[in-house]
């Protein structure tokens, strides 16, 4: 196995308050150096909540936003913004809501017809014939393509969505979201052709959500991200199953189960991002925080074989 | 296009601008061809000739030249004028405003910055000074026109901008390898072209209004060449002894300014989407009932809704949201109403209040009856007395419910004071107690902050606290964790768990997802299509589905701790509610399927548990 993606103390922070001259008032972190690797033909799920650095992490792996600090990796070579045709190429997003990633006023044809006249410079026959095989791929039928996209239900724009994605035929697909806009029979629909592409296409997938469900469901590994911080990472079968992070296991408790008991008694919520506390951001919330969770940062670490977590205190398998 | 002047034609003061500017425009271009004296040939014999005298319908000015000739000559140059000048400061205009909304941070704010400057002086000033540069001439005076009408467009069209560069088709082009140029043309134009269209429709008879004022002042076309403007200076000195000589031009002007606007307004009424899906009727305060008959109580429920149908109606369309549903629930019962988009149960949550936005919305069928009083159909004076008092609701984002304006404490007690007389300081304190119910920390601090300073969660607990606010005997919440974070879901579904066990209230929760309805709910109604599929105590429901939808569904829910796998997902979408299939709605999606299910009408079968299915997968019992 190769590694296909790799971060290196990839940061994002955004300016508060800024001046017309002068330095900002102050900076939000919304990814704080972070390290990943995916290896070639690996489904690497991305979980946390609102305002956790998700977004963030995934529209500088595609080149949509600067990273601050640190490198991207693709396939052994480092990421060129420059130009983005070069990692358009490589690396592609499929977008949350699947009516607003596709131009109202486009067909489908043309907006398929974009990466490949612009990524490949292929001519019209060779575009018309990637087209078809696109639309098959994503099972849509050919009488779709003069279509303007208003006129599909939701399931169908994802579809569209990511056929746009393999257009540039790249190898990695960053999924952000993809299924959350859509109801659960055709949410199932839109995961297995995601499964069935990956397949064929020998695709690397980062697949971002918030449901613990799904993404447990369609990954190898998982990464729970907390604050703009990775806090655990591990085997997509254990992280759920054996939590070692306070929040990974109030993440697992919190999601609703036909036969668990409603969670009482877990309140809190994120820390205010403009005065972040010392320390473990979790510890506020944390059953178990001590004197060391306020005061010293806990790095990410080994806790068992291929299982990380970034706590002072992790829990028993 | 047909729709277009469709829309257009309906607006009647529309049409007559239209007419009344095409028979002008008709004129003006046959100008050169029709039998017209020479506008410019003098004749000092036959000065101030009035209207009607022989070889010259409209008389003659000051220097004996035909006016019918010089009126003609002089609109076809104001109106080329005005054309002209709304297209160049509509095209540059228009450029600087998606350039600045495009590109955003330092470059928006200098050209937008410059823009206001422009717009600080008084236009007529502006084009003054511009004119006084560049000296007089119709060419400039048609410079300073498009140059004073140049912010207008590049304010307008940066709004619109702004607010489409930062949807996520910009980011879609951007990955497919399109540059900023292609960017701004291929997927930002298209989608402001409209804009820019109704704002020139509506701007143009400005534009021939201000170039005829500076022709006025002698400052645009020079003599002899006539136009609107300056036939009207020259005018002035005989405006006592001829007025003739000022009213032609004058009733020309009128005219050509009124049609244009009366127009113009048509244009961009017919242009604006929200015309075309009647977005832009102010819906009634209660919804719309047209039902034949009242049927009988089913039940005996606090809240019993029996058979109720909800259509709306577009155009010629109607489709069929809610047909038929009967639902029972008992003092402090959780009731959990689930099904996918566009299977009816909000629409069916709404009409127990005539809550369903009318028009389009009809209730054409059933009762909803609230301890034994109908309120389907009941005055808005008692609909209004019962809303937020006997039956409140909680919805979905608690961001678009809540007034951004106003400080939720004001809100929450407007909830109180709204339904009881009490003083301003009871009704705090009955805010404060309620905000510490719903476990805000810190509630006197939270009254006096505003919506958007809150968290989702804190929002959405203020929300249940409006909704606790005249201890309703039924909470209607219409998935109110949808928006919510997983941990702040757990703690609001634990909130209103404990709730309704010590408030004794009733609460239909609305919602997509099992695993809630299996940890919060008593009984769960399933719907599909517009109506009841199945119902049952939950336990039961989610064990032992009788009813294949249910079963399905539940089966494509993945649940965690189930591992990596493979997803049964139900192939098809579900039916258009305006083309509902006879017989079973699930039936061309259902393995179980025979050629019965399609045929007549499936009741709903059983007592404690029913099931809407000829071929169910588990037997309900009679």
């Amino acid at each position: 196995m190769s590694v296909m993606l790799q971060t290196r103390d990839l940061s994002k922070s955004f300016p508060v308050g800024r001046r017309l001259l002068g330095a900002p008032r102050g900076f939000v972190h919304a990814l704080r150096p972070t390290s990943i690797t995916v290896e070639q033909g690996e489904t690497l799920g991305i979980v946390g909540e609102s305002g956790c650095g998700k977004s963030t992490l995934a529209r500088m792996l595609v080149g949509l936003m600067p990273p601050s600090g640190g490198s991207i990796e693709i396939d052994g070579t480092a990421l060129d913004r420059a130009d983005p045709a070069v990692f358009g190429r490589m690396i592609q997003y499929v977008f949350q809501d699947p009516s607003g990633c596709l131009n109202p006023r486009q067909t489908i044809r043309q907006i398929l017809d974009a990466p490949l006249r612009l990524l490949y410079r292929m001519d019209a026959p060779a575009r018309a014939a990637r087209i078809a095989e696109l639309l098959d791929a994503v099972n849509l039928r050919a009488e779709f393509l003069d279509r303007y996209p208003h006129e599909f239900s939701g399931g169908q724009a994802q579809r569209i969505g990511i056929a746009r994605a393999l257009a540039a035929a790249p190898r990695i697909l960053v999924l952000d979201e993809p299924v959350s806009a859509l109801d659960v029979s055709v949410q199932a629909q839109v995961l297995n052709l995601l499964a069935d592409l990956k397949a064929q296409l020998d695709l690397t997938y980062l697949f971002i959500s918030h449901d613990l469900a799904v993404v447990e469901a369609v990954s190898d590994r998982i990464v729970v991200l907390y604050f703009g911080t990775v806090v655990e990472s591990g085997p997509a079968e254990r992280v759920f199953a054996s939590p070692r992070h306070p929040y990974t296991k109030l993440l697992a408790d919190s999601a609703p189960a036909v036969g668990r008991p409603l969670l009482k008694g877990a309140e809190g919520e994120l820390p205010d991002p403009l005065n972040p506390p010392p320390g473990c951001a979790f510890a506020s919330r944390c059953p178990a925080a001590t004197e060391i969770c306020r005061r010293d940062t806990p790095p990410l670490r080994i806790i068992d074989g291929d299982q990380f977590a970034a706590c002072h205190h992790p829990l028993a398998p | 296009m047909r729709v277009f002047f469709a829309l257009l034609f309906r607006n009647r003061l529309a049409g007559i601008g239209g007419v009344v500017l095409a028979i002008i425009v008709a004129l003006v271009l046959l100008t050169p061809v029709l039998p017209l004296q020479n506008p410019d040939v003098t004749a000092m014999g036959d000065r101030f000739l009035r209207p009607l005298s022989p070889g010259h319908l409209l008389g003659t000015d000051a220097l004996g030249r035909d006016l019918l000739s010089r009126l003609l000559w002089g609109t076809r140059l104001s109106l080329a004028v005005g054309f002209a000048a709304a297209v160049a400061a509509g095209l540059i205009g228009s450029a600087v405003g998606i350039i600045a909304g495009y590109a955003g941070g330092r470059i928006d704010n200098a050209i937008m910055r410059f823009v206001d400057m422009l717009m600080a002086f008084p236009y007529i000033l502006l084009a003054l000074a511009i004119v006084a540069a560049l000296g007089p001439g119709l060419m400039n005076a048609l410079i300073a026109v498009a140059a004073v009408n140049v912010p207008f467009f590049a304010r307008n069209i940066r709004g619109i901008t702004v607010g489409l560069a930062s949807r996520d088709f910009i980011d879609a082009a951007r990955l497919s390898g399109k540059g900023h140029v292609r960017i701004v043309l291929t997927e930002l134009l298209p989608n402001v072209l409209p804009v820019i269209v109704i704002a020139m429709s509506t701007t143009i008879g400005w534009m021939i209004l201000e170039t005829a004022g500076l022709s006025f002042l002698g400052l645009g076309s020079q003599p002899p060449q006539a136009d609107l403007g300056s036939m009207l200076g020259e005018a002035r000195a005989a405006m006592i002894s001829a007025p003739h000589t000022s009213v032609v031009p004058g009733v020309m002007i009128f005219l050509i300014v009124m049609s244009i606007n009366l127009l113009g307004d048509g244009v961009r009424d017919a242009l604006d989407p929200r015309l075309k899906s009647g977005a832009l009727t102010r819906p009634m305060a209660a919804t719309r009932v047209a039902r034949r008959n009242v049927p009988e109580a089913q039940g005996s429920g606090l809240l019993q809704i029996d058979d109720l149908e909800a259509q709306f109606h577009v155009g010629r369309r109607v489709y069929r949201a809610v047909n038929g549903v009967s639902l029972s629930i008992a003092p402090g019962e959780c009731v959990g109403l689930i099904g996918e988009s566009g299977s009816g149960k909000s629409v069916t949550a709404l009409s127990v209040m005539g809550l369903v936005a009318s028009p389009p919305g009809v209730i054409t069928g059933g009762a909803v009856r609230l301890a034994d009083e109908d309120l389907i159909g009941a005055p808005y004076a008692r609909l209004r007395a019962l809303r937020g008092n006997k039956v409140a609701y909680v919805f979905q984002d608690p961001l678009s419910t809540l007034h951004p304006l106003y400080r939720v404490g004001d809100q929450l007690t407007e909830a109180i004071t709204s339904h009881h007389r009490i003083s301003a300081h009871e009704a705090r304190e009955r805010a404060l107690k309620l905000l510490a119910d719903v476990r805000i920390p810190n509630p006197a601090a939270r009254l006096s902050a505003y919506p958007h300073e809150l968290s989702g969660g804190m929002r959405q607990r203020i929300g249940i606290a409006m909704a606790l606010a005249n201890e309703p005997e039924v909470i209607i919440a219409d998935e109110p964790t949808t928006a919510l974070d997983v941990t702040v879901q757990a703690q609001v579904l634990a909130l209103l768990d404990d709730l309704r066990r010590r408030k004794n209230v009733a609460i239909v929760f609305i919602t997509h997802d099992f695993g809630i309805v299996g940890q919060l709910c008593d009984r769960v109604a399933v719907m599909y299509a517009g109506r009841i599929v199945e119902e049952g105590p939950t336990e039961r429901v989610l064990s032992d589905p009788a009813h294949p939808y249910t079963r399905r569904l539940i089966a494509c829910v993945p649940e965690l701790g189930g591992g990596r796998r493979q997803l049964p997902a139900i192939p098809g979408l579900p039916p258009a509610v305006d083309q509902l299939p006879e017989g079973c709605a699930f039936a061309p999606r259902c393995d179980r399927a025979t050629p019965d299910c399609a045929q007549g009408e499936i009741g709903l079968r059983g007592s404690l548990r029913k099931v809407r299915c000829i071929h169910p997968e588990a037997e309900v019992g009679a």
